[in-house]
């Protein structure tokens, strides 16, 4: 192997494009699940629902719906699993670990079944015309960020502006607002009239839409049919990023780029090295970074105050 | 809506919660098996005869439970002291690697000491295996979950790594798996030609053992105590971060002994699909059996008895055996919110 080689992949364009593609996926789900936390409620399920969301979307133009019907039909499912979330933990308090993981049993099971039932006969899993590049005038132009940053499907612009919007909306209206006290001091929001068990439920289902358009992303954009076991650990690594950004959207945005990056860095590495390391040590290596960014940033985290904490009305 | 506590759980009130979310979970699966085309009667017929309607179903039954017994016992010790383990998955495989790194030939004793010294090499692998995320969690904060859910990944890695690399059986057609145990170092069966095997008798006795643990025992207290309110149990001079770590060799090694039984006592060998996912059904085997260790037995013998059930059934019925991950994972929500409304009142406004 040349260190040489293995450097000047850090400035090729097919490396960048790569890696913004791999971080899409990661952006809309690590968003969801922020939401979600920043509004006091652990989503466990998002695992499961990235797998739902995978399906949903991707069976949605299979039966010849139009391909953004299949994001929404995705987002969707998410929310439905989402309100169940939201039902269990806000009004009822239950654990948001233990409901967290039935949720992604759940999810991941159904859509498992209702894959064979409504494809029984396939072997290898039908295609269908996904998501196609899409360059920007102009702004792709630009040398190697360009092409990957604006020569990208439809699918990775509306990641963009999800961060964007998801920024604004926490930071700049009352909404946003609300979201983010119900994770910090939910007695006062309720003392200003605000629901909490709304609010958490709203925040859980539209965090839980994203997780899906998340998966749907794999089977749209990313690929173009669905596989069993696809998201492969994809919700867990959302999890990470979240605590990795400090709950905040800008850092989980670099976040997610600088893992997608070493993601696709690793793939490369593999080919130059030519088998000398077994590639599982490649493999095992996104999941090892997340690890060890976990223990960084974890003596400086700043977890939202009423995180993982029910709210019972009256209650102090 | 807002919850209020009972002041004592009526005795109605405990049957007919945990029976309502049995019947949810019935009800829903129903409207599943309809929507496949199937009549749920002839379905739920099937999966109990599958489960249960003769002596090879009821065997069947009870080696599947096997493992689930070790994985739910971890996984139920864990939660009780609030240790979030969701990687008994990671501590099966690594306490099955270990199973087949000494019992492969490497070590040569008579069975009375050969199995032994697996089981407890094979426990402190597990043991060891979660030991990490408990100090990353009290040392540094790090939350366990996510590290215990990662390790998963990363072991299921490696472990593939082994079966390809040092573990790979030279005679496996290029298989990736590994050599098969000596006699010495297998568990005896518990009917001659029949697959039930010792790891059953073991998992009873830790059940046995690890509900002694948590009631008669002084950890088990301090594990109850932590779990309950760390800062109270600090403040009450429990020193809590060592009590974690002990919660977590408790768990780890228990998972590792799901690992070791499978091997040594049903598989022979080690592949990579040793487990379909009992670590993680070990969670709704705990939350089922309420978290009770003796429970633990129940629970992963009716948990198995759905998956059982449920093969047999997808065999003659044109009902994907998918249905008894659905039917576990709803029978895991329901529960949980049963054993809610059965602790608290719902009051409207």
């Amino acid at each position: 192997m040349n260190v040489s080689e293995a450097f000047e992949i850090l400035f090729t364009a097919s490396f960048w494009v790569a890696a913004i593609r791999i971080a899409s996926p990661l952006i809309f789900a690590t968003m969801g699940e922020l939401i979600c936390e920043r509004a006091g409620v652990l989503n466990l399920g998002i695992e499961g629902i990235m797998v739902a969301g995978a399906f949903s979307g991707w069976f949605t133009v299979y039966m010849g719906g139009d391909l953004w019907t299949g994001v929404f039909v995705a987002a969707l499912t998410g929310a439905m699993f989402g309100l169940l979330h939201g039902f269990l933990t806000v009004p009822l308090g239950l654990s948001q670990h233990v409901t967290g993981i039935g949720i992604t049993l759940l999810a991941a099971s159904l859509t498992y079944f209702t894959y064979r039932i409504l494809l029984p006969e396939v072997s290898s899993p039908p295609k269908i015309e996904p998501f196609q590049p899409f360059a920007v005038p102009l702004l792709s132009d630009i040398p190697v960020i360009g092409p990957a940053l604006f020569n990208q499907t439809p699918l990775t612009y509306l990641a963009y502006f999800t961060v964007a919007a998801v920024a604004f909306i926490f930071y700049r209206t009352p909404v946003g607002v609300a979201v983010r006290a119900v994770g910090e001091n939910p007695a006062a929001v309720e003392a200003q009239g605000i629901s909490v068990t709304a609010v958490r439920i709203g925040a859980v289902m539209a965090g839980s839409a994203l997780m899906a358009v998340g998966g749907a992303f794999l089977t749209m954009s990313a690929f173009n049919s669905f596989f069993f076991e696809m998201i492969n650990g994809r919700g867990w690594i959302a999890i990470a990023l979240v605590v990795f950004g400090s709950w905040r959207p800008g850092k989980a945005l670099i976040g997610a780029i600088l893992f997608a990056a070493f993601d696709a860095y690793q793939v490369r590495l593999q080919q130059i090295t030519g088998g000398v390391i077994p590639y599982q040590i490649f493999l095992m290596m996104p999941f090892v970074l997340s690890i060890v960014a976990l223990v960084v940033v974890a003596r400086r985290a700043t977890y939202p105050k009423a995180l993982m904490v029910p709210y019972q009305k009256g209650e102090r | 809506m807002r919850l209020e506590p009972r002041p004592s759980s009526s005795g109605a009130a405990k049957i007919l919660w945990p029976a309502g979310a049995i019947l949810a979970t019935v009800v829903f699966s129903s409207v599943l098996v309809m929507i496949a085309g199937a009549s749920p009667f002839t379905v739920f017929w099937l999966v109990i005869k599958g489960a249960a309607g003769s002596q090879f179903a009821l065997l069947e039954t009870l080696t599947r439970a096997t493992p689930l017994i070790f994985t739910g016992l971890a996984v139920a010790v864990a939660f009780r002291a609030k240790l979030w383990n969701i990687g008994a998955e990671a501590q099966l495989y690594l306490g099955a690697v270990m199973t087949v790194v000494i019992g492969t030939g490497a070590v040569t004793l008579p069975s009375a000491g050969l199995i032994p010294l697996i089981m407890i090499a094979a426990m402190l692998t597990g043991a060891l295996t979660l030991l990490g995320p408990a100090i990353l969690k009290t040392k540094f904060g790090v939350d366990e979950v996510v590290t215990t859910l990662l390790l998963n990944f990363i072991v299921l890695l490696f472990v593939s790594m082994l079966l390809e690399g040092p573990l790979k059986d030279p005679m496996g057609m290029g298989w990736p798996q590994s050599k098969r145990v000596i006699a010495d170092a297998q568990l005896p069966r518990l009917i001659k030609g029949k697959r039930l095997h010792f790891g059953f008798i073991l998992a009873i006795a830790s059940a046995i053992v690890v509900w002694v643990i948590m009631k008669k025992t002084t950890l088990g207290y301090e594990m109850r105590a932590v779990g309950h309110n760390a800062e109270a149990a600090r403040f009450a001079g429990i020193p809590v971060n060592r009590v974690i770590a002990k919660t977590a060799l408790l768990s780890g090694g228990l998972a590792a002994l799901a690992g070791f039984s499978e091997v040594a006592g049903l598989k022979g060998n080690l592949t990579l699909d040793l487990s379909p996912g009992y670590g993680y059904t070990g969670i709704v085997v705990a939350m089922l059996a309420m978290l009770n260790p003796l429970g633990v037995i129940a629970a992963a013998i009716f948990v198995a008895g759905i998956f059982v059930g449920a093969d047999a059934m997808s065999r003659s019925a044109n009902v994907p055996s998918y249905i008894a991950e659905v039917m576990v994972a709803t029978s895991l929500l329901t529960m949980v919110a049963a054993i809610m409304l059965m602790r608290y009142r719902v009051r409207w406004r």
